[in-house]
């Protein structure tokens, strides 16, 4: 009977199989990219070789390699390293923003509600990956900077979810009964309010960051996110695009290293989200 | 006696977009150590409103305190600083709600959220004393303290509001409003709970006011009991005074004629005429003048003190020592 909290979730979480695949597939991925540079040289990146250019996935290189001949494998799983961990931190910063902002105007209403949600629906009113290019334009090029385009870009879906999930729990009457007991308004936020909401914020962060690490993608695409020749995989596909139609290859492996790690990051959001609600009964 | 609570012509509105509610007018209530008093009235009548003002937790922008004073020992609640209210709230004055259901945080295990109590009174307190303080009441309140890691969706509804109740004595509080405890539950829990509240109360010393709708569990728990009409308190006595029949407000009386009696060979049960006052438009003289059968001239035109017809026993009526006709 007494188990951890964190037990019965994850006891939970197994039963669900998607999510478990989703799990597996994506532990796997972060520990080959991060555990790239302990077995493949980074040299293989960047070593060009013309001679070797547009060979076919096999042989002495497993994915094949570019127009410069550099070796794809490579490429992609640096880029991953690049792809997925600008997607975590991104959606870091957004959700502890977004938490704080949405919390803050769900829970005290009134003006404060007014300004920082208002704010929220200027930035909503334009498309997330141009408000990122502009923001890139405006601060110009770099890993860092696109970061901070990217989670402003991501704040204001993850404050809007934390402010009505924080509304409908404020008029609750364990809340009122927290402040009966003498709690003050920071604590009902954090030990009452935030914890209850995280289920649905789980969902949204988990889907944020899988819309994240395309927007990366995207903007790698576009020329504005890491600037060749780093890898990164909407990079690699934009290098390629004009040798797509001959060698299909190089677009079509970076695009399902993309299309993997957002399919398994939203059945990993979906089952945590089934996982983490304590009224679902086994 | 001492009093503890002592609340003087209290006037509280809700304002909503529609109309002004007067949900108090001239309350007047003074609860004294160790005493338990029931409270007593209509849906609406301003018991709740009473509580929350106590506690000064009326629902902001809409509930306001016009007029009167609540002293609370000697703290002026009406003046009392945030921090101060924070302090009286949950360590000096606990509420129980009427829903348990609703009323403990469904994530947090249940022992964590009676330690929560302590934790914010006294921090003091060493960890491990604050953890045996949770143990030992929750054997008070009769649930084992190995379920303590559990959350209140394992429990059922009788032991939540057992764990609710566990959660406003932890800290032994001075003051406890239980606003309609067993309401929620079925009536073979409610004895056990009352008996419960009423045994803990005794052995902290405290001071309980009972609000419900029910006269039974008045009758059997209560030392005094205070009638309250359309936001003011229209009688207030001892058990004995009020239950005795031999003065009694006219609703009080209207009251007692809706408890079904089984050795009466009456066919119906007498009703009140009516529907309490429209709060939003309350009528100038008597609250009650519409629905009384004592109604005079004087009534509809003045609203009459509430006043001592013996000693401790108050009623708010210009003809007060009147009998209405029984039934």
């Amino acid at each position: 009977m007494k188990k951890g909290q964190m037990e019965l979730v994850w006891i939970r979480f197994r039963k669900n199989k998607l999510a478990m695949l989703g799990l597996i597939v994506m532990v796997l991925l972060m520990t080959v990219c991060l555990s790239a540079p302990l077995w493949l040289d980074y040299s293989k990146v960047t070593t060009q070789s013309i001679i070797n250019a547009y060979q076919a996935p096999g042989g002495g290189h497993i994915f094949g390699t570019d127009q410069f001949g550099r070796d794809l494998f490579a490429r992609i799983i640096y880029g991953g390293r690049i792809s997925l961990f600008s997607g975590l931190i991104t959606i870091g910063i957004a959700f502890v923003v977004g938490v704080a902002m949405g919390g803050t105007a769900g829970y005290f209403g009134g003006v404060v509600d007014t300004v920082i949600m208002r704010f929220c629906d200027i930035l909503m009113s334009v498309p997330g990956v141009l408000l990122s290019m502009t923001i890139v334009a405006a601060l110009g090029q770099g890993l860092v900077k696109m970061l901070i385009a990217l989670s402003v870009a991501q704040i204001p879906r993850q404050a809007r979810t934390v402010r009505a999930a924080v509304m409908t729990l404020r008029g609750q009457e364990f809340i009122e009964a927290a402040k009966c007991c003498g709690t003050g308004n920071t604590r009902i936020l954090l030990k009452h309010i935030i914890p209850n909401v995280l289920g649905p914020l789980v969902i949204s962060v988990m889907s944020g960051l899988g819309g994240t690490i395309l927007s990366i993608a995207s903007l790698g695409f576009l020329g504005i996110g890491i600037a060749p020749p780093t890898p990164e995989w909407g990079t690699i596909i934009s290098e390629n695009q004009a040798s797509l139609m001959y060698y299909p290859f190089l677009g079509i492996i970076p695009g399902l290293c993309i299309m993997i790690a957002v399919l398994s990051l939203n059945f990993i959001g979906d089952g945590l989200r089934d996982a983490l609600d304590p009224k679902q009964k086994n | 006696m001492e009093k503890l609570l002592e609340i003087k012509n209290l006037y509280v509105n809700y304002k909503t977009d529609e109309a002004v509610v007067h949900a108090l007018n001239g309350f007047t209530l003074d609860v004294y150590k160790g005493e338990t008093l029931g409270l007593v009235g209509e849906t609406g009548a301003g018991k709740t409103t009473m509580c929350l003002s106590t506690l000064r937790l009326l629902p902001e922008d809409i509930g306001e305190v016009v007029s009167g004073s609540i002293k609370y020992n000697d703290i002026d609640i009406m003046k009392a600083s945030k921090n101060q209210m924070r302090q009286l709230r949950g360590a000096e004055i606990s509420m129980i709600f009427q829903d348990p259901m609703t009323s403990l945080n469904p994530i947090m295990t249940v022992g964590e959220q009676i330690r929560e109590v302590l934790d914010l009174h006294y921090p003091d307190m060493p960890p491990k004393k604050r953890d045996t303080r949770v143990d030992d009441i929750m054997k008070l309140v009769g649930i084992l303290p190995e379920r303590k890691d559990q959350y209140p969706h394992q429990f059922s509804g009788g032991m939540k509001q057992r764990i609710v109740i566990a959660m406003a004595l932890v800290s032994e509080p001075k003051l406890l409003l239980a606003d309609e405890p067993t309401t929620a539950l079925d009536v073979t829990i409610q004895a056990q709970i009352l008996e419960l509240m009423k045994a803990l109360k005794e052995s902290f010393n405290s001071s309980m006011v009972l609000v419900t709708h029910d006269l039974g569990i008045v009758a059997e728990f209560c030392d005094n009991v205070a009638v309250v009409y359309a936001g003011s308190v229209i009688e207030r006595g001892s058990i004995e005074q009020v239950f005795s029949r031999v003065k009694n407000h006219p609703y009080t009386d209207g009251l007692f004629n809706c408890i079904p009696d089984l050795t009466s060979e009456a066919k119906r049960l007498t009703p009140i005429p009516g529907y309490m006052a429209d709060a939003s438009n309350l009528p100038k003289g008597c609250k009650f003048a519409d629905r009384c059968v004592r109604c005079r001239e004087k009534c509809k035109e003045t609203e009459p003190e509430l006043q001592e017809v013996d000693k401790g026993h108050f009623i708010k009526c210009w003809y007060a020592d009147e009998r209405s006709g029984e039934t």
